[in-house]
């Protein structure tokens, strides 16, 4: 069990109701969301939720309001209990926690990130940046020490005197990503974190998000609504509907192969020279003549303004200095057109 | 006979009516009836309102009206001794404390406490105007030989509005934390609201001597608490949801949440409720009076017993002034706990 997956969720399901345990022989038997409602008057909040987090990942949990996603991750901290299922923790069950461990865990395992900053307006930036610590008992030169490195981090310096309502929403955001990383958790839940945030403002804080991924290597759980952010930062995209997983893989993988029509038009939106790399559309190597080498990381839309738009070359695709595969420019402008990717295009 | 007889009569309890025939005594409208010469039953209602009074007149087992009344009476007497004996220890450091406050308040020279309340006012309002209006109304209050008095009345409200926050804030935080008990405090806390503030005198005058100051002290309790009770419940209810999740997700045990976001999110709440205590116990402390609170109010009541005009209306100005100083004082320092809680 090498591959222990950080988060592991197995056959979770929410009903909410007053009477959820019962309704759960329903839901097993079959028996949709509109029918629950209409018949029992119990909503069906999650369904049959398979999913595997690995450490040091960011995993995206993309779906539009109602379908569950704000209440998929709150099952991870447990502030909403799940009807059915289990929730691994480090190959530990979450629900099996007694009240004081659950709480330990909240306090060491994984720090949360909120849509409305949920900032103490009474604390200074500071001190709402020392949360975590001042809630475990951290002494006061450790709290201060740590918060004002992470405000640092986050690029806050000299803000820390500040109330949270002299700053500005994306600021706010920033202390409230300060908040989560001076907790010093492995896991950290982001739910909708940006989603209040205007898209300039959102666009510096995926790159903050991204930047200090590679440097903190945490496990990310992230919330939106927004597929263009959900493909820049997922390493894996869980896309739900009405409470249950319609698809979940690679985001490249998805945007290619969309499993069913739902997803199709959620792709067939996005700018997809900007989003797909070269490394999803190559072939496999051949001994063709090269027009030159690129990159395996680099997006098609870098390709694109490197060939000035000549469609008659193949470039050879090169990862750490080795040659992997071969780009043919007529499969990238394929690659460009949702239905006909979906139709012939094959990934590696 | 009378209009209900034949109803008895039907049921068959005629036999259970007249078992012990006594008459119950004659209503005043009887006796006013008969003076009149008239027949009781003649000058009735063609079909009266079946009330105690008129079945008693066709059913002797029924009791009247008035027995009813003296029942409450007899049965708040028989356990008048029992809660004596309970409340009495109990409410005995109230006494202590308003005579504590009282002698505190009255023997200080003026020099000293008058300088030390507009002292104390500005380190709470942090307000030039509110202080140089509470100086100026010290001042009056000296000037027209009212200054005791107010200072009595202001002890009295010091000590109630005092235990009114402390006992206040806790039951607020408990309904707050509980439905049920909140469903269970609500009817009471408007029974208290709007029960004449007289009512609940009778009963504290049969339970505490008149010369014993807790009893006013209750009674001013009692009328003065409700409002810090209701909005400290009210305030930690709307403390933002997403705070509260926040610091669920921190791990914040029930006291770190409730000292560390609950309170001081409400704390505009409470303050506001403060305020309305600190009023509502000068409304009642005129009222005390009747049940020998000193203070402004006893000459408030001696405009009433004797019809000096004059006496009535100095004191009720100077109450005017009292309530307004209290009020200024409390508001200005919520507000500026409210500049501290600017939320975005």
């Amino acid at each position: 069990m090498t591959d222990m997956p950080k988060i592991r969720l197995r056959d979770l399901y929410k009903v909410f109701g007053p009477n959820d345990a019962a309704m759960m022989a329903h839901v097993r038997a079959g028996m949709g969301k509109e029918a629950l409602l209409a018949e029992h008057g119990h909503v069906l909040g999650l369904q049959d939720i398979n999913v595997d987090m690995q450490a040091g990942e960011i995993t995206v949990v993309m779906g539009l309001s109602g379908s569950g996603k704000s209440t998929l991750i709150r099952h991870l901290n447990r502030l909403i209990e799940p009807t059915a299922g289990e929730i691994l923790l480090d190959g530990e069950n979450v629900m099996e926690l007694s009240q004081d461990a659950l709480r330990e865990a909240r306090r060491t395992k994984m720090s949360m990130v909120f849509q409305k900053f949920a900032l103490l307006p009474h604390r200074t930036v500071l001190q709402n940046t020392a949360t975590a610590l001042q809630v475990q008992g951290a002494d006061k030169a450790t709290q201060e020490a740590e918060a004002s490195k992470w405000l640092e981090r986050v690029g806050l310096k000299g803000y820390e005197q500040r109330y949270p309502s002299q700053l500005s929403g994306g600021m706010q955001q920033r202390v409230g990503i300060a908040r989560a990383l001076t907790a010093g958790t492995d896991i950290m839940l982001m739910d909708e974190a940006f989603s209040a945030l205007d898209p300039l403002i959102r666009t510096d804080m995926q790159d903050l998000l991204l930047e200090l991924q590679v440097e903190l290597q945490k496990t990310i759980v992230f919330i939106t609504h927004d597929l263009d952010e959900a493909l820049k930062l997922a390493d894996h995209l869980v896309i739900l509907k009405d409470g249950a997983i319609v698809q979940q893989g690679e985001p490249q993988h998805i945007l290619l192969n969309p499993s069913d029509p739902y997803i199709e038009e959620f792709v067939s939106d996005i700018n997809r020279a900007r989003v797909l790399r070269v490394r999803s559309v190559m072939g496999p190597m051949t001994d063709e003549g090269f027009a030159g080498d690129v990159e395996a990381d680099q997006t098609l839309e870098q390709l694109i303004a490197r060939s000035g738009g000549d469609t008659s070359h193949c470039y050879r695709v090169v990862e750490d200095g080795v040659p992997v595969g071969v780009l043919d420019m007529k499969d990238l402008v394929k690659a460009l057109v949702p239905r006909v990717s979906s139709a012939e295009t094959s990934v590696k | 006979m009378a209009f209900y007889d034949g109803v008895f009569d039907a049921l068959g309890l005629r036999e259970w009516c007249d078992a012990n025939a006594e008459s119950a005594p004659m209503s005043m409208a009887d006796l006013l009836a008969q003076a009149g010469g008239a027949d009781a039953e003649a000058s009735g209602e063609v079909f009266p309102f079946p009330s105690l009074d008129n079945l008693n007149e066709s059913c002797d087992r029924i009791g009247q009206t008035r027995d009813f009344t003296a029942n409450i009476e007899d049965g708040f007497l028989a356990i008048k001794d029992g809660l004596k004996i309970v409340l009495d220890p109990l409410t005995q450091p109230l006494s202590w404390m308003l005579d504590g406050a009282l002698w505190l308040f009255t023997t200080t020279p003026w020099w000293i406490i008058v300088p030390l309340l507009i002292a104390l006012t500005h380190l709470v309002a942090r307000s030039i105007g509110v202080t140089l209006f509470v100086a100026f109304s010290f001042l009056f209050l000296g000037a027209i030989d009212h200054l005791d008095v107010a200072l009595q009345t202001l002890s009295i409200i010091f000590v109630c509005t005092s235990l009114s926050v402390l006992l206040g804030v806790p039951l607020g935080i408990a309904m707050s934390r509980s439905n049920t008990f909140q469903r269970m405090m609500v009817p009471l806390l408007d029974l208290l609201q709007t029960l004449p503030t007289f009512v609940y005198l009778i009963p504290l005058i049969f339970l505490f001597s008149v010369t014993e100051s807790k009893l006013y002290g209750i009674a001013i309790i009692l009328y003065a608490i409700v409002p810090v009770i209701r909005l400290t419940d009210l305030g930690i209810r709307l403390v933002d949801k997403d705070v509260i999740e926040a610091a669920d997700a921190f791990g914040m045990t029930k006291q770190q949440k409730l000292w560390n976001v609950q309170l001081p999110l409400a704390l505009p709440n409470i303050m506001a409720g403060v305020n309305q205590t600190i009023m509502m116990s000068l409304a009642m402390v005129v009222i005390a009076s009747l049940v020998s609170a000193p203070g402004l109010g006893v000459l408030v009541l001696r405009g009433i017993r004797n019809l000096e005009l004059g006496v009535g209306i100095v004191a009720g100005i100077g109450i005017v002034l009292l309530a307004v100083v209290l009020d200024r004082t409390s508001k200005a320092a919520l507000s500026r706990i409210d500049k501290n809680h600017k939320v975005h």
